[in-house]
């Protein structure tokens, strides 16, 4: 059951080239997802009521459903009005929209936490409100949002799995046709689980470390 | 430059209305250069107010305000930003930015407000924390220094915008009395030095031997104003004498 | 127009649907909570292997994505151990013994922001110390946890829409039957996300009206 060359043959390079599709979802994703959060999160905390309702109403939106239903509409849906994105297209869509909301949250967070005087200073100084923004504002709620938003970058590792669903062949999919091929569900599977559980772990670790540089005495989530 | 025999600063018939209430009631004063005004008067007076809608952080409802004998018109948006760049403003609870050092702090508006290059903003905010005697607290985090420290910061970066006028908002009154002289003894220095101040404060023994004029403000308008030693004077019926004399039985004689 | 007919004509079909995704995430909550409660106890209060082998269970089951803990469990490991459980049965055990490990950790959390003077007043009354486990420590944080537990909850219900591919005749599926003979699988997918979003609030409504009723005048722990 455990013969060598069944892994080293067969199952490795397949899933190595899982691993590149998956890696291929989630650098994008991470990255785009957290700027489209930032974006969406400054609209929630300090923009116009308009714009904040419809940003409220988005977040709203894809955090209160499965991403699956939403890559469903994505691949499956879109085509009934004449829209055919790709597996992999979809799924970066997916991703990036879904992760924007949940970044959101928390960038939003971040932005409500900080001390009006903090703002009034900035003004007084004769800031503008973009500079005010830029310099004052978010690189204080990035550090508070910090934990949060890095926890949804490991989250985003995790359901990148998801992207199989709609026939994007990633790091799951090629395990699942592996084990289907040659009806070895358990030891694939495992050997999957570990793939996963090594970039969730060095995501974590990079993570804290990250907020370990980034650390200011006195300000909020004291490292131990 | 203009206004050379003008005051710095002149305010005129300034109202605000908050939550339905009357906080400022047409006030008008005016300040000269190298004058210490001081603004007393009991809480929710409105000194507070009054100080904030002078460089438009609350924007008055009408009123107008001159800096140097031209007026202050905020319809453009740089206007406003250039007008509060010459007007230097202490607040009550310090503000100061957390995420930056004492360097940073006072240097960040020098950088990114008036486009200093990074080394001369650096050297400038160092002589200005060393002119309020921090420059060995240079790398500490606001959360790292005392409320007195604090404020001797937030002044080092007001002064490092070279203001015409500074404003202080009551910049004692959050700290530890232990803390209030080592900031009473940098504001003397200003006043000393020639800064135009305009301060809102309940330090009465202070602004006896260093103001100039006093303003005593209750119920959103002044009710007294004038030289600080008439007004003062042992045997002046004034409300401001009153009011001081409650003061000085609720607080200790401070900053000497 | 064509899809809100679908919609209408399948709604039976999918409320039935609604029925098994409720009872799959009620069952895993519960689940994650039985299992969940006691692991943040052990956690806490346990021994050096006691905290390292829940510590590797914690890490396991939140590294590995649901998809591929559906399919090792359900394809793999059921099989291996010869246990015939339905799809729906093996989803709801899988998904239980993920909640398990986010719960471990909210009580964990929990557990640990309580003053330790509460576990000290108990023991020095005489209570052993799974007396003063359980009716001192545990009732308290488990009352802190309910925000948090509604979290995990609306998190648990997204996840179950997963178990569609193990054949669940869950939400997912049975859109995903409904649309393959409809075509319309716009409308139809968008009024199952509407489902979700409705189960979402119901049950997080429900849960805030249960920290009302848990609510203790003046309590709240920093």
């Amino acid at each position: 059951m455990t013969e060598p060359s069944f892994y080293l043959d067969q199952l490795i390079p397949a899933l190595n080239r899982g691993l590149v599709v998956s890696l291929l979802l989630i650098a994008p994703a991470g990255s785009c997802g957290l700027i489209l959060g930032i974006i969406v999160g400054s609209v929630r905390a300090v923009g116009g009521p308009v714009a904040r309702r419809l940003a409220d109403w988005y977040a709203g939106i894809f955090r209160g459903t499965p991403l699956v239903v939403q890559l469903f509409v994505l691949y499956f849906g879109l085509p009934n009005v004449g829209l055919y994105l790709e597996p992999y297209t979809a799924a970066v869509v997916g991703f990036i929209l879904c992760s924007g909301a949940y970044h959101s949250e928390y960038i939003r967070g971040g932005l409500l936490s900080i001390k009006r005087g903090q703002r009034l200073a900035a003004q007084a100084l004769g800031f503008s409100s973009f500079k005010t923004m830029l310099w004052i504002m978010i690189p204080q709620a990035a550090r508070r949002a910090l934990p949060g938003c890095g926890n949804e970058i490991i989250y985003l590792i995790k359901y990148s799995s998801l992207a199989y669903i709609i026939t994007c062949i990633e790091l799951t999919g090629e395990g699942k046709i592996i084990a289907t091929k040659y009806f070895r569900f358990t030891e694939v599977f495992l050997v999957v689980g570990l793939y996963y559980l090594l970039l969730v772990t060095l995501a974590t670790i990079g993570l804290g470390k990250l907020e370990k540089k980034l650390y200011i005495p006195g300000f909020g989530g004291a490292r131990r | 430059m203009s206004g050379q025999n003008g005051p710095v600063l002149r305010v005129e018939n300034i109202c605000k209305e908050l939550g339905g209430k009357q906080i400022l009631n047409r006030v008008s004063f005016s300040v000269n250069k190298g004058e210490l005004l001081v603004l007393v008067g009991p809480s929710g007076g409105g000194k507070s107010t009054l100080l904030q809608c002078i460089n438009f952080l609350i924007p008055p409802d009408s009123g107008r305000v001159w800096l140097d004998g031209s007026e202050i018109k905020i319809g453009k948006k740089q206007d406003l930003y250039s007008f509060r760049r010459q007007v230097g403003m202490i607040f009550q609870d310090f503000n100061l930015f957390d995420h930056l050092n004492a360097l940073e702090n006072v240097s960040i508006a020098l950088r990114k407000v008036k486009k200093w290059k990074r080394d001369d903003a650096r050297e400038r905010a160092m002589a200005e924390l060393a002119r309020v005697g921090l420059a060995d607290k240079a790398n500490l985090y606001p959360a790292e220094l005392s409320g007195g420290q604090k404020q001797r910061v937030s002044i080092a970066r007001a002064l490092a915008m070279d203001p015409k006028v500074m404003l202080l908002d009551e910049p004692t009154s959050a700290l530890d009395p232990e803390l209030i002289g080592e900031v009473l003894s940098v504001i003397r220095d200003l006043a000393k030095g020639g800064m135009t101040m305009v301060m809102a404060t309940h330090q009465i023994a202070f602004s006896r031997s260093l103001a100039d004029g006093v303003l005593f403000m209750e119920d959103g308008e002044i009710v007294e104003q004038g030289p600080i030693g008439e007004l003062l004077s042992a045997d002046a019926q004034t409300r401001t004498r009153a009011f001081s004399a409650k003061l000085n039985e609720l607080y200790e004689e401070n900053g000497s | 127009m064509n899809g809100l007919l679908a919609i209408w004509e399948a709604l039976p079909y999918l409320l039935h649907g609604c029925l098994y995704t409720l009872i799959m995430v009620i069952g895993a909550m519960a689940l994650g909570l039985a299992m969940g409660a006691p692991m943040a106890v052990g956690q806490v209060y346990g021994n050096r292997y006691l905290r390292a082998s829940i510590g590797l269970y914690v890490w396991f089951f939140r590294g590995v994505p649901v998809l591929v803990l559906l399919f090792l469990f359900y394809f793999g490991l059921f099989t291996l151990l010869d246990l015939n459980l339905s799809a729906f049965k093996a989803a709801t055990l899988v998904l239980g013994m993920s909640s398990a490990a986010y719960q471990s950790q909210i009580f964990r959390g929990a557990i640990q922001s309580l003053p330790r003077g509460q576990f000290r007043a108990a023991s020095a009354l005489g209570m052993s110390d799974f007396k003063a486990i359980s009716t001192i420590v545990m009732p308290q944080a488990l009352r802190l946890s309910i925000p948090a537990w509604s979290n995990e909850y609306s998190i648990v219900l997204k996840d179950s829409a997963v178990a569609f591919v193990l054949g669940v005749t869950e939400i997912m599926a049975r859109t995903h039957f409904v649309a393959s003979r409809t075509y319309e699988h716009l409308p139809l997918y968008v009024a199952a996300g509407g489902l979700y979003y409705i189960l979402t609030w119901l049950g997080v409504k429900a849960l805030l009206r249960l920290e009302r009723k848990a609510r203790i005048p003046g309590y709240h722990v920093h």
